[in-house]
């Protein structure tokens, strides 16, 4: 039996949001040496150890209800966070079932997915939820089917189609996102959505994984992580809202560094899918404040000397300009220069 | 990562559906079979006598789960694949299979689908078919074979399709009316093509004749490795150095002695066996539908599914 | 944020005729006219008896584009009008035709976003930028589209928020994105500078 203490965070207003000494411990913690570079990084996304973020295909984790909660509110400020062309319907299906199988098979004791035959029964006991539809017919759910399951799953989910071989971002559920508009981007094929992103197209990141992602198969998902920095909680740190978060990145003291800024990781998932041949592509985001980082030893002296490290174009890329001088002082004081051991987990 | 994982699985069903085209049924030993998108097709492997032969087979039928089902058309030719399908596999054989590989998918951004078959390339169309009824897209189906007698599965797809299957007899005289079939069609549809390697290529110069752009004209090439002189391979990386016969594939020769090069279609259309070529000694033959022609030119890779070399020693980087 | 020096950006090349179109329609637009001439001029007869010219820009252009003898010209007042009749030969047009456009980049991202709706395949499409490089932008926080913008800051015309224009470009709103300049400084502007002109 396993039950989860799911926490009451709020991602917004009074950003009310803390990790449980579980949820630090088993935080996500990006770099497995002391400086920072692209690399193509991708792995075998197989079962990692028992309480990690690895453990399980799809993680769910404390902070689950919370989220949904407040996906809901951006979705009700900004529909168009949710959009997926119309060619897309198989692969959205093709979704439902990945996502409620998972969910079910790793976590009983919260979800439970019955079928019989294309009649299915989803239960979802944190969300008070008991739906029972056909599988194929969006008449029988209450909202589009990728819709429908990721208003209850964490993380962003962005369907790709594959056609002349090249990946393109045709649906997507963004409302968790580092700074990027799926409004803007659907449509737009690999190199046209990474376009932004400085240096890794030079050194041939992007060609090499957009070759290995088309010959992506099924049963064999990858997964990699991204990292990037966040004043505040803020799950919805979109360029939609830009103009009202983007100010919070200039309230950055020396007082409050451990309070407001948070180390933000993405766990991304990629998966080829059943029917459609489309690729499944999650972006599973993890917030970790200073204030609880700095209990890990290992990772504030790592933090630090990344951000020292990190070059120009990522600074800015990546948005921490206005406040890398000021946490690279203040994490200064938790590093003693002491060697720090390989790989991203805690001593 | 070489090939996907493997399944093992058991015939339970061996039935003629034609003259030299029989019907293999395959049911998993353990757990259930992946579900497949349409177009999509495995690698069989078969242990004869001396050696192993892995051939692609497009998947037919609807989905998986309890079993898959393909059909093999026998060949007289050398590398003996079909062959040994149609003498020696029987209900009760266990065969070893890769997980499903799709290079042939439906585009869904079509508005009108337009699939060609000829012969046994019929395979890939029974699931596209399917597929494009259940999602509600217009298509038409072309089915070209020299005779009643060699057209697997025609009448069943007239059956299901109705108006939208048209079938062509070599024999009665009639084949597809190609130019004026690209006329008229709508903006959106798009073209596939499945039969024999030059049907493949007259349909696709003809495509492109009548202006249709090469992204809405898809076609899928079952190239089994062709045959040609032996020669010596010399594997740099593994100090191996081994002979690849006539009728035998690099990839075969290195993995016959233990060295597991990475492959995925086995047909010299996906890249992943893609190896740096170190030195050669004669001219490299590139049969292979991937490398840019440049590349090819320049011999620094070549696609050891496929590829071959007229001369004597070819090193590798493996 | 970062202006200028992304990959994604779209990239044009020249007109030139394609002998296996069953049908050639070519979009042009001011100075464009001189890309249609010179394609006009290196295409054979056969190639102009099957060539139909949507045409929107000055007299003087336009009488250069007459003196070719093809299929139809017809003269639009405005890019908004060419793009109805755009929209109404793809209407009925059949697989093998070929778009030609030339003109500037907000009018070719147009008659591309137009084509898509009526699954023509952008990378099918045959362009040549002439002219002007102001841009189209979408304001990413109100959606709005603003059009010929010279300048690396510009208010948004629904708005009102200044905005930094990016070269991340989408062809299905054909615009560049135009993102907040000053939302961590409020009314703190970079150096405003002609940039697309």
């Amino acid at each position: 039996m396993k039950a989860i203490a799911f926490r009451t965070d709020k991602f917004r207003d009074d950003f009310s949001f803390a990790n449980s000494e579980y949820g630090i411990r088993r935080f996500p913690f990006p770099f497995h040496e002391d400086k920072y570079m692209y690399t193509v990084n991708i792995e075998p996304h197989t079962a990692g150890p028992v309480g990690s973020v690895f453990e399980f295909e799809i993680d769910v984790d404390e902070h689950y209800v919370a989220e949904m909660r407040d996906r809901a509110l951006v979705l009700n400020e900004d529909p168009l966070r949710c959009q997926a062309l119309p060619h897309m319907m198989m692969a959205q299906w093709d979704l439902v079932e990945l996502l409620m199988t998972n969910m079910a098979k790793d976590y009983p004791d919260q979800f439970s997915l019955t079928k019989n035959g294309a009649q299915w029964r989803w239960i979802n006991r944190p969300l008070e939820i008991d739906q029972t539809f056909i599988f194929g017919d969006p008449a029988t759910l209450p909202y589009p089917p990728m819709e429908y399951i990721t208003r209850q799953s964490q993380g962003d989910f962005c369907l790709i189609d594959q056609r002349d071989g090249n990946l393109w971002m045709d649906a997507g559920m963004v409302t968790t996102q580092a700074d990027w508009s799926l409004d803007f981007d659907i449509g737009m094929n690999f190199m046209e959505w990474h376009g932004p992103v400085p240096i890794a197209h030079e050194s041939g990141v992007f060609d090499r994984a957009l070759k290995f992602l088309l010959n992506l198969q099924v049963g064999r998902p990858v997964r990699r992580l991204n990292w990037t920095m966040t004043i505040n909680p803020r799950l919805d740190t979109s360029p939609e809202n830009y103009h009202k978060w983007g100010i919070d990145r200039s309230t950055v003291n020396p007082g409050n560094v451990g309070e407001k800024v948070h180390l933000r990781v993405e766990l991304q998932g990629l998966w080829r899918l059943p029917r459609s041949n489309a690729i499944l592509f999650t972006i599973r985001c993890y917030l970790l404040r200073l204030d609880e980082m700095i209990t890990v030893p290992k990772w504030a002296r790592r933090l630090h000397r990344v951000l020292k490290t990190l070059p120009p174009e990522l600074v800015d890329y990546k948005g921490l300009s206005r406040y890398r001088d000021t946490t690279i002082e203040w994490l200064s004081k938790f590093d003693d220069g002491a060697p720090t051991s390989a790989g991203i987990g805690p001593d | 990562m070489t090939g996907g994982s493997e399944l093992a699985v058991r015939v339970s069903d061996v039935t003629s559906v034609a003259q030299d085209i029989k019907r293999f049924r395959l049911e998993p030993v353990a757990g259930p079979l992946p579900t497949f998108s349409a177009g999509s097709h495995i690698v069989v492997s078969m242990f004869a006598s001396d050696r192993r032969i892995r051939n692609p087979y497009s998947l037919m039928g609807v989905g998986g789960a309890s079993a898959y089902e393909i059909s093999v058309l026998r060949t007289a030719n050398s590398r003996g694949g079909s062959i040994f399908m149609h003498e020696h596999v029987t209900k009760g054989t266990e065969l070893i299979i890769s997980q499903p590989v799709n290079l042939f998918p439906i585009n869904h951004t079509g508005r009108k689908h337009i699939l060609i078959a000829g012969g046994i390339g019929i395979t890939p169309f029974i699931t596209m078919a399917h597929q494009l009824k259940a999602l509600d897209q217009p298509f038409q189906l072309h089915y070209a074979a020299r005779s009643q007698e060699r057209s697997a599965y025609a009448q069943q797809l007239k059956d299901l399709y109705g108006d939208r299957v048209f079938l062509y007899r070599d024999n009665e005289g009639h084949s597809i009316p190609l130019e004026a079939l690209l006329k008229n069609q709508p903006l959106g549809t798009h073209l596939y093509v499945c039969g024999p390697e030059g049907m493949i290529n007259g349909v696709l110069k003809t495509g492109l004749a009548a202006g249709w752009p090469k992204e809405s004209l898809h076609a899928e090439r079952f190239l089994a490795p062709p045959s040609g002189k032996p020669f010596t391979v010399r594997l740099v990386r593994s100090g191996l150095t081994v002979r690849v016969d006539e009728h035998q594939s690099i990839l075969e020769a290195v993995e016959a002695v233990g060295v597991n090069a990475p492959y995925l279609c086995r047909g010299g259309a996906c890249g992943q066996c893609e190896t740096a070529v170190v030195a050669c000694d004669g001219q490299i033959v590139h049969n292979d539908n991937y490398l840019d022609p440049d590349v090819q030119k320049s011999g620094a890779a070549i696609m050891i599914c496929v590829s071959r070399l007229n001369g004597s020693e070819l090193a590798l980087n493996l | 944020m970062l202006v200028s020096g992304i990959k994604s950006r779209p990239k044009y090349a020249t007109l030139e005729p394609d002998p296996f179109a069953i049908f050639n329609l070519v979009l042009v637009e001011g100075e464009g006219a001189g890309a249609a001439a010179r394609l006009l001029e290196s295409a054979d007869h056969q190639f102009r008896t099957r060539t139909t010219v949507l045409y929107s820009g000055s007299g003087q252009a336009a009488d250069c584009l007459s003196s070719f003898q093809i299929h139809r010209m017809q003269f639009l007042p405005t890019i908004e009008t060419l793009l109805i009749r755009l929209d109404g030969f793809l209407t009925t047009a059949t697989m093998g035709i070929r778009l030609y456009v030339a003109g500037t980049e907000g009018f070719i991202g147009q008659v591309i976003q137009h084509a898509e709706r009526f699954a023509v395949d952008h990378k099918s499409i045959i362009t040549e930028h002439c002219g002007s490089l102001a841009r189209r932008i979408q304001c990413v926080h109100c959606k709005g589209i603003t059009e010929n913008v010279t300048t690396n800051v510009a208010r948004c015309g629904h708005c009102g928020v200044n905005l930094l224009i990016r070269d991340h470009y989408s062809r299905r709103f054909a615009a560049f994105m135009g993102v907040s300049t000053d939302a961590e400084a409020p009314g703190v502007l970079p150096p405003i500078q002609e940039m697309f002109r």
